[in-house]
């Protein structure tokens, strides 16, 4: 009985764990990321892709305050040429001059331009998220009756998340105490104040990649779940080199265990 | 040490007699590492290497953790991101810390539930289970501020309910939540508190570990018959035991490679999994999350201390009695402590004069029953509290207390137990015959 414990205790943490009420939560669609599964990887064109949809479109609102400059150069990211990203930092626009302090420069009395060093800058005045974190912030799979079983197959579903909500506007419209609410069917409650950012074809891409709205959407999404997780790659390669050799190991171990044993057990 | 005769160190060359005779260190860890072990320790008894190494695995990942976290509420979750980041293989440091919490506690409760089946918990072994007791209650609050430092929405409101807990107890409790928390509310005060008594505490369960292995040395392991090794002789003793050296280390470290495997997969490749995204979001005390979970190891005590509700007749009438000190909140709290409490009087609430759940036909039931409860509560602690939650969350927390005061007293008396083998030795060779011979007695299994 009590072998079967360990294994009961396994399948239960899972069911435990994910198994986070999901209330009025709305609709995530599943999304075949490049990064998914132990062999998934980031798809270094689609992360430049998404920083760019971030910089023309998201940036103007959203601050991405925890991810330095410099990491945009990172293998296992969007993975820039050295002397674009810093030429990408020094032409980055701060919206928000009081929610950078540090950028101001006291000797000229001016906020200076980024450096590699300095992270996004942040912005708190549009009364937006910040989206560092969000890909991890968020989930999109609860199911089902909420045991989180889904995550173990599809992920956490951060990125899922935002792709569906950039999506997932109807065209409805209301107003509520002055603020215009936008229908969307990923929003939890239904209703978000942010008015649909993307329509399609807002960018376009010198390789001439699609700008449709869904590819748009999950490039983004892509470029977030990096901003949320830039190690991703190096971790998973961590795993790898940790779990073979603890396969080796562990075999020694079984074997060495199993040969001492022997002669108490009288199997030799 | 007491106990089970077998052979102890004898310095041998000048220089270890020299050191004997003023420090017997090298004869301390030869006794330790050589103590005699039951042959027939199963699977189960695995658990307690694989949390001293939880332990230490903790401490080391949480001292190079600490070198860069800053405890401000300003800095807190910015450093923890910078971590993750910046600090060369921080992401592997923090994810191995966190997922090395979660590892820590599904080890402590098949620890726990080993006890609890084959009655390690009995005389003479009461004071090794109480002060395993005292270490899993510690490892509850070092755990539990620990959770706190990241300072993400689930870590400021979690402390916020659980500090809470203590302003229900009548009278002082206000006075003592304030106290607790250094101000009025969960601010830097508290942050700080938490960091410092985070940091504190494992060397605490270092010293009460230390305590507990030097319990059971003296009594000697339980074993899965639950009957002594016979202490009549060191060669009756010798056809019982091995010594824990290298039969033991060898399993033991078997076993740990395999939980790696499955640990490291986890840190590796799905490392968020056990967490709850609302971490990510930093604390924000004017906005409350839809709905406050703590972490998956106390989802079964969360679950008793809200199953008591003021519309449950026991809370009712205990409030009744009581001229309304007991209300509903602090009988939740007292569940919620209580449901540990009982569990740590096992030793006295169990009649049953055997030992091992292995002979008492009826216990197993029961014991089984007792696990799927835990289960349950688990499961139901992370939903809400609509019906039916409402009543399975009671209808389980009424178990939990009736296995420990009711089922456990009335089965020693009512139970029949089932043949016992005589000697460990018998029932070993009944798994492994001496070749060519069918000499040695086969009891029941």
């Amino acid at each position: 009985m009590l072998k079967k414990l360990s294994l009961a205790t396994v399948s239960a943490v899972a069911l435990a764990s994910g198994a986070f009420a999901a209330g009025d939560a709305g609709h995530t669609h599943d999304v075949d990321f490049s990064y998914e599964g132990p062999f998934g990887t980031f798809d270094q064109n689609q992360l430049q892709r998404g920083l760019k949809i971030y910089t023309e479109v998201c940036s103007s609102c959203h601050g991405l305050k925890f991810v330095p400059m410099r990491t945009l150069a990172d293998e296992g990211g969007p993975a820039l040429p050295e002397d674009q990203m810093k030429a990408y930092a020094k032409a980055f626009p701060i919206n928000d001059e009081l929610s950078n302090p540090k950028l101001f420069d006291k000797t000229t009395e001016e906020y200076r331009t980024l450096l590699p060093t300095d992270n996004f800058p942040a912005l708190n005045s549009a009364n937006a998220p910040d989206l560092s974190l969000m890909a991890k912030a968020r989930a999109g799979f609860h199911g089902p009756m909420g045991t989180g079983i889904n995550q173990l197959v599809n992920g956490i579903g951060g990125a899922e998340y935002i792709a569906s909500l950039l999506t997932g506007y109807t065209g409805e419209e209301k107003e509520e105490a002055g603020t215009t609410f936008y229908e969307n069917t990923a929003f939890p409650g239904g209703w978000i104040a942010m008015a649909p950012p993307l329509y399609g074809e807002d960018v376009e891409f010198a390789d001439g990649h699609s700008n449709e709205l869904h590819h748009e959407a999950e490039d983004v999404a892509a470029f977030l779940r990096w901003t949320a997780e830039p190690h991703q790659d190096a971790r998973k390669r961590t795993g790898f080199v940790a779990v073979f050799f603890l396969v080796i190991l562990t075999v020694l171990l079984y074997l060495t265990n199993k040969r001492i044993w022997a002669p108490i057990k009288r199997k030799d | 040490m007491a106990g089970i005769p077998h052979d102890h160190y004898e310095p041998k060359s000048g220089g270890e007699k020299w050191l004997h005779t003023r420090l017997p260190i090298v004869g301390l860890l030869y006794d330790t590492l050589m103590i005699p072990t039951p042959k027939n320790l199963n699977w189960m008894w695995i658990w307690g290497i694989v949390l001293t190494f939880c332990l230490v695995l903790q401490i080391i990942t949480g001292i190079v953790l600490a070198m860069h976290y800053t405890p401000h509420v300003d800095l807190a979750f910015a450093s923890v991101e910078h971590i993750t980041r910046n600090v060369n293989g921080g992401y592997m440091l923090r994810y191995l810390h966190a997922n090395g919490a979660s590892l820590f506690f599904v080890a402590v409760y098949a620890h726990i539930f080993r006890g609890l089946y084959y009655g390690s918990y009995k005389a003479p072994r009461e004071i090794t289970w109480i002060i395993g007791m005292i270490i899993y209650l510690a490892m509850m609050g070092t755990a539990f501020m620990g959770y706190v430092l990241p300072w993400g929405q689930m870590s400021f409101w979690g402390a916020t309910v659980i500090t809470g807990l203590f302003g229900a107890i009548p009278g002082v409790g206000e006075m003592l939540q304030t106290w607790l928390l250094g101000g009025p509310a969960v601010d830097n005060a508290t942050l700080n508190r938490f960091f410092s008594l985070h940091y504190l505490l494992p060397f605490v369960i270092a010293g009460l570990v230390a305590v507990h292995i030097w319990a059971f040395h003296t009594t000697g392991n339980n074993n899965p018959t639950g009957v002594e090794v016979r202490r009549t002789s060191k060669e009756d003793a010798a056809k019982d035991t091995v010594p824990f050296w290298p039969y033991f280390v060898m399993k033991d470290l078997f076993a740990l490679g395999v939980i790696m495997i499955v640990f490291w997969t986890i840190v590796g490749f799905m490392p968020n999994y056990l967490g709850h995204p609302d971490n990510y979001i930093e604390a924000n005390a004017l906005a409350t999350p839809a709905h406050i979970v703590p972490e998956w190891y106390f989802l079964p005590f969360y679950a008793i201390l809200r199953a008591f509700t003021a519309d449950v007749w026991v809370v009712q009438l205990v409030s009744f009695v009581t001229g309304g000190i007991v209300d509903a909140k602090f009988f939740g709290v007292a569940a919620m402590f209580g449901s540990i409490a009982v569990m740590a009087l096992a030793p006295w609430l169990d009649t049953s004069s055997v030992r091992s759940g292995r002979y008492r036909p009826m216990f197993k039931w029961w014991f089984a029953l007792l696990v799927v409860d835990f289960f349950v509560l688990m499961w139901v602690g992370a939903r809400d509290t609509e019906f039916p939650h409402d009543w399975i969350s009671l209808i389980a927390s009424a178990y939990w207390f009736g296995y420990f005061l009711v089922i456990l007293p009335l089965l020693g008396v009512i139970e029949k137990p089932l043949a016992r083998p005589a000697t460990i030795e018998e029932d070993f060779d009944a798994h492994y015959p001496a070749k060519g011979s069918d000499a040695v007695a086969k009891p029941a299994e």
